[in-house]
C-alpha cells in the first residue's frame, strides 16, 4: 500500500514544482520578455519531476514484489514451509492476502505466521522504493525550478518530453506483441519438456485427462494436436467459409451494383448489426436453436450418429457471423477497381452481370483473397460459437453432423476446469494457444501482403 | 442502360444489321437477359438470408426473453402471530429494521403459510427471492405483523413455467388451483435487474454483471483511449519512416486481428502469474480487455487524423505555432469526433468479449455486485455464457433475457457512434 503513497506524494510534489516555476516564471515576465510562456517552465519542472520518478516506481513494483518473496522465503518461518512449489505458492499467495488486510485467515495454518514476515518485508522494500522515487522527484523538480530563466526555452523542453511520451505509447503495441510471444513460448517450452514436439504435432489422439490416480482406466493423456487442428479447419475453413463467401460476395454486388440508394442506406446498417452482435449471442443461439434443427435433419438423412452438438451447426452460424466482414472486404475491393474499366465494359455492350462477372470480379479478386483469407483467421480464433455448440470430443471425421472440437475449445477447456498447476493439461492451453497464434499471424501477414500490393496496382 | 436495342425499325438498319434482329440472335440476348435476373435475384437473395438471419435470431431471442422480464406471482395468507417470527412492530421502526428482519426465518414462515393455505404440495411453491420480497413489505409496513394479511410472493421457477407454459403435473394441479381462487397474477419482475447471481432461476438477477461490466469497460476506457490517441497521434504526426515505425504498424495491424482468447492467454500469464494481480477482477479484465481494444483506436484514430486538410497544419504553422502545438491545438479537436466514433465501435467490441475473460477467472459464481475494480466480479457476456450451460430450465428465459439486455447495450452504444459520426464529422 505504501508505493500507492508514494505515488500519491510524488504527483504532489510535481504539482508544487510545476506551481512554483510557473509563479516565478510570472515574476521573471515583469522584469524582462519570457521566451516560453509562464505555463510551459511549469509543465517543464512538473514533468521533470513526475515522469523519472514515476518510472522508477513502475520499476520498482515487480522487483519488490521479488525481493519480499526472498526474504520471507529464506526467513526461519519461510524455510519451514513445504518443499513443494504448489503448496509453497498457495500458502504465499494466502499470506499475501492476509498481510494486505484482504482476509482474516487461511486455509492453511503456516500462512498466518508467515503473513506478518511479508507485511513486514512489504513496509520496509516500499519504503526503500518510495523514499528513492520521492527524492528523484524532488531533485528533478528544483534542478527544473531553477533552470527558468527569461532567456530559458521551455516549452522546446516540454515538448521533447510529450514526444518521449508519444513514442512510448506508441511502443505498447509492440511491448503487447512482444508479450504474447514470449508468455506463449515460455510456458509452451515448459510443455514440450514434458510431451515431446512431435507427438504434439503430429499425434492422432488427443486425450489431456491424466491420471491423477495409477488405478484410473481411461486417462492415457494423449497430446496430439492433429484432430484439434482438423476440426478447427473444417468448422472455420470449411463449412464457415462454404456459407460466407458466397453470401458475403453476392451481398456486396448486390449493394455495391444494384441496390438502388435507399434500400442501400437500409441495407448496409442491418449488415453491421448482424457483425456487433456478441459471440455469446451467436454461441446460444447456435445450441440452442440451430443444433437441434441440424441433429434432426442429419438423423432424417440417416446418419446415425448425428450428435446435438454437431460441426455442422456451428459452422453455419460462424459463416453467418463471418458474412458482414467478407461483404465489407468485397465492398472495399470491388470500389477500388478503376470506374473506367467498368464504363468500357458496359460501353461495349455487356449486361451488368456479365461486367461484375468478366471484368470487375477478376480485377478485385486478389482484394477478395486477402479478405478470404483474414475471414478464415478470424474464423478459426473465434471460441464462444464452438465451445456452446461444437463440442468436445476430439474426434478426426469429415462428418459434418459428429461432433468434433477445436483449438480454442480446448484452451477454454483446458483453462478453467479444475486447474492442477503446472500439469502437462494446463500448460498444453498455451502450446495450443502459441500455435492458434502462429497460424493466424502468418494468414494475417499473407493477407495484409497482398491486399497492399492489390492497392498500388491501380493508384 | 446499354440494352442492345432489338425493336430498331428496319429501315433504319442496313442490311449488315439485320444478324442482329434474327431469331437466334434475339434468342441469345434474351438469354443473357435471363442470367442477369438470376444474378440479379441471387444478390437479392443472399442479402435476404442475412436479414432473415438476424430476424429470426432477434425474434428467437425476444420471443424466449420477455417471459424473463415478467413473474407470476402468488398471493399468500399469512398470520404472523402464528408463526415464530419474534418481531416486534414497534422495533421495527429503527434505521436497522432491514438487518433485523432480514435475519428472522422468514423462508420457514412462508413454507408454512403456503402449506396451510395450498395444501403439502405448495411448501416449496415459492422462490428464494420471495423472503426478500417479504422483509422488504414489513420494513415499509411493520403494522402487517398485527394480525393476519395478504401479501404477494414470486413463486419458484417451477410454478412460474407451468403458469407460462407448460411443466410437470403437480405443478400445473397447483397452477389451476391458483388461478382458481383467483391467487396469481403476472408482475413485471424487478428482481431480475436488482439481483445478482443466484442458484434459483427464479432469484437471478443481471445487477451484479452489469456492475462488472461497468467498470470493466472503465478500466479499458481509461486505458485504452489515451494511449491509444497518443500512439495514433505519434504514427501520423511525427514518426519517421524507418524500420522501428514498420514494425510498430505491422504489430498494430497484426494486434487488431488476433484472436481474442490469445489476449486471454497473455492476461493470464502475465497480469496473473507473473503481477500477481487479483484473480476475477475487473481490473484484469479491463487490462486485458484494453489491450485488445488499443490497436482498434489507434487504427481508427490515424483514419480520423488523416481527413483533416494539410492546410490547417499550414496555416497554423504558418502563424508561429510549433509542430506540437499544431497538433494539440488544431488536428486532434478536428479528429476527435472520428476517434470518438472508432473509440465506440472498439469499447463495444469490447464489452461483447466472452473468451479473454474465462481465461482470467471471471467465470466464477458470484452472488454480490462488485464495489469496486479490484473485487471479483462478473460481466454480462459471461454471465450469459454461465446461464446457458445450467440445466434448470428456468436459466433458458433468463439467459435470453439477459441477451435482451446486453443487445440492448450494443444497440445503444453503436447508435451513439453513428449518431457521433452524421453529427460531428466534417467533409473537407
Amino acid at each position: 500500500m505504501s508505493l500507492a503513497i508514494a505515488l500519491v506524494a510524488v504527483l504532489i510534489v510535481a504539482l508544487g514544482a510545476g506551481w512554483a516555476a510557473y509563479a516565478h516564471a510570472g515574476r521573471l515576465r515583469a522584469g524582462s520578455r519570457l521566451n516560453s510562456l509562464p505555463l510551459y517552465h511549469g509543465g517543464y519542472a512538473a514533468l521533470w519531476a513526475a515522469i523519472p520518478a514515476l518510472l522508477i516506481l513502475a520499476a520498482w513494483a515487480p522487483i519488490q514484489s521479488r525481493l519480499v518473496d526472498q526474504s520471507v522465503l529464506s526467513s526461519p518461518e519461510g524455510l519451514a514451509l513445504p518443499p513443494s512449489i504448489m503448496q509453497r505458492e498457495a500458502i504465499l499467495s494466502e499470506a499475501r492476502e492476509i498481510a494486505a488486510g484482504e482476509r482474516e485467515q487461511g486455509f492453511n495454518p503456516e500462512s498466518s505466521t508467515i503473513a506478518p514476515r511479508i507485511h513486514a518485508a512489504h513496509s520496509l522494500y516500499s519504503a526503500m522504493g518510495g523514499g528513492v522515487a520521492l527524492l528523484v522527484a524532488l531533485g528533478g523538480g528544483v534542478l527544473a525550478y531553477r533552470r527558468s530563466a527569461p532567456q530559458f526555452r521551455a516549452r522546446n523542453g516540454v515538448e521533447r518530453w510529450v514526444m518521449v511520451v508519444l513514442f512510448a505509447a506508441s511502443l505498447i503495441a509492440i511491448l503487447t506483441t512482444l508479450g504474447i510471444l514470449l508468455s506463449l513460448m515460455f510456458e509452451s517450452l515448459r510443455f514440450f519438456r514434458m510431451v515431446p514436439p512431435q507427438s504434439f504435432l503430429f499425434g492422432l489422439e488427443w486425450s489431456p485427462q491424466t491420471a491423477i490416480r495409477a488405478d484410473q482406466a481411461g486417462s492415457s493423456g494423449a497430446f496430439g494436436s492433429i484432430p484439434l487442428m482438423w476440426g478447427t479447419f473444417f468448422i472455420g475453413a470449411i463449412i464457415a467459409m462454404l456459407v460466407a463467401i458466397p453470401l458475403g460476395l453476392m451481398s456486396a454486388i448486390y449493394l455495391t451494383q444494384y441496390a438502388p440508394p435507399r434500400l442501400r442506406s437500409w441495407l448496409k446498417p442491418i449488415l453491421e448489426i448482424l457483425a456487433g452482435v456478441p459471440t455469446v449471442v451467436y454461441g446460444y443461439f447456435a445450441a440452442l436453436t440451430v443444433a437441434p434443427v441440424v441433429r434432426d435433419f442429419g438423423l432424417s438423412l440417416g446418419v446415425k450418429s448425428a450428435s446435438s452438438e454437431s460441426a455442422l451447426a456451428a459452422g453455419l452460424v460462424m459463416g453467418v457471423m463471418i458474412i458482414p466482414f467478407i461483404s465489407s472486404m468485397a465492398d472495399d475491393s470491388i470500389a477500388a477497381v478503376p470506374q473506367s474499366m467498368r464504363d468500357g465494359s458496359l460501353a461495349l455492350g455487356a449486361t451488368t452481370s456479365e461486367t461484375i462477372r468478366k471484368v470487375l470480379l477478376p480485377a478485385a479478386i486478389p482484394g477478395v483473397m486477402g479478405g478470404i483469407l483474414l475471414a478464415v483467421s478470424r474464423a478459426i480464433g473465434e471460441t464462444m460459437i464452438v465451445v456452446m455448440a461444437a463440442g468436445l470430443s476430439a474426434n478426426l471425421t469429415a462428418n459434418p453432423f459428429a461432433s468434433v472440437t477445436t483449438v480454442t475449445v480446448q484452451i477454454v477447456q483446458l483453462l478453467t476446469g479444475d486447474q492442477e498447476f503446472d500439469s502437462a493439461k494446463t500448460l498444453a492451453a498455451f502450446a495450443l494457444g502459441l500455435a492458434l497464434f502462429l497460424i493466424t499471424l502468418l494468414l494475417n501477414l499473407i493477407a495484409l501482403h497482398i491486399v497492399r500490393r492489390y492497392r498500388e496496382q491501380y493508384e | 442502360m446499354t440494352d442492345v436495342r432489338t425493336d430498331i425499325p428496319a429501315s433504319a438498319t442496313a442490311k449488315p444489321g439485320a444478324r442482329w434482329r434474327d431469331a437466334a440472335a434475339s434468342r441469345r440476348v434474351r438469354r443473357r437477359y435471363v442470367v442477369e435476373r438470376w444474378f440479379r435475384a441471387a444478390g437479392l437473395l443472399a442479402i435476404g438470408i442475412s436479414v432473415l438471419f438476424l430476424a429470426f435470431l432477434l425474434y428467437s431471442m425476444g420471443s424466449k426473453g420477455l417471459g424473463g422480464f415478467v413473474h407470476y406471482e402468488a398471493r399468500l395468507p399469512i398470520e404472523f402471530a402464528k408463526t415464530d417470527l419474534f418481531l416486534d412492530p414497534a422495533t421495527l421502526r429503527a434505521p436497522d429494521a432491514n438487518q433485523k428482519v432480514r435475519a428472522a426465518d422468514l423462508e420457514g414462515a412462508i413454507a408454512t403459510a403456503a402449506k396451510a393455505a395450498y395444501g403439502a404440495e405448495a411448501e416449496q411453491m415459492f422462490s428464494e427471492a420471495a423472503s426478500y420480497s417479504l422483509a422488504d413489505q414489513i420494513v415499509r409496513n411493520p403494522d402487517m405483523l398485527n394480525g393476519s394479511s395478504q401479501v404477494w410472493l414470486p413463486v419458484s421457477s417451477r410454478i412460474d413455467i407451468a403458469a407460462k407454459q407448460e411443466g410437470d403435473a403437480a405443478s400445473e394441479k397447483l397452477v389451476s388451483l391458483l388461478k382458481q381462487r383467483g391467487a396469481l397474477r403476472s408482475a413485471f419482475n424487478t428482481t431480475f435487474l436488482t439481483a445478482s447471481d443466484a442458484t434459483d432461476p427464479s432469484a437471478v438477477g443481471v445487477w451484479g454483471a452489469l456492475k462488472g461490466t461497468f467498470f470493466t469497460i472503465l478500466v479499458t476506457m481509461a486505458l485504452a483511449f489515451p494511449v491509444g490517441v497518443l500512439a495514433a497521434v505519434y504514427l501520423e504526426e511525427f514518426a519517421p519512416r524507418n524500420r522501428w515505425t514498420d514494425a510498430i504498424e505491422v504489430s498494430i495491424n497484426n494486434l487488431a486481428a488476433v484472436p481474442s482468447i490469445i489476449f486471454g492467454l497473455l492476461g493470464l500469464a502475465v497480469f496473473l502469474n507473473v503481477m500477481n494481480l487479483p484473480r476475477s477482477a475487473p481490473l484484469v479484465g479491463g487490462m486485458t480487455l484494453a489491450l485488445m481494444t488499443m490497436p482498434v483506436i489507434v487504427i481508427a484514430g490515424r483514419n480520423a487524423i488523416k481527413t483533416v486538410p494539410p492546410s490547417i497544419r499550414d496555416a497554423a504553422l504558418g502563424v508561429g505555432a510549433s509542430k506540437m502545438q499544431v497538433t494539440f491545438h488544431h488536428v486532434l479537436p478536428l479528429a476527435l469526433p472520428g476517434i470518438l466514433t472508432g473509440t465506440i465501435i472498439g469499447v463495444a467490441r469490447a464489452l461483447g468479449e466472452t473468451a479473454p475473460l474465462l481465461m482470467i477467472g471471471m467465470r466464477a459464481f458470484i452472488a454480490a455486485p462488485p464495489g469496486g475494480i479490484a473485487d471479483s466480479a462478473t460481466v454480462l457476456p459471461v454471465q450469459i455464457f454461465l446461464w446457458s450451460d445450467e440445466v434448470d430450465r428456468g436459466f433458458v428465459e433468463k439467459t435470453s433475457a439477459a441477451i435482451i439486455v446486453l443487445l440492448l447495450f450494443m444497440l445503444l452504444m453503436n447508435g451513439l457512434a453513428i449518431y457521433l459520426r452524421n453529427r460531428f464529422e466534417r467533409r473537407w
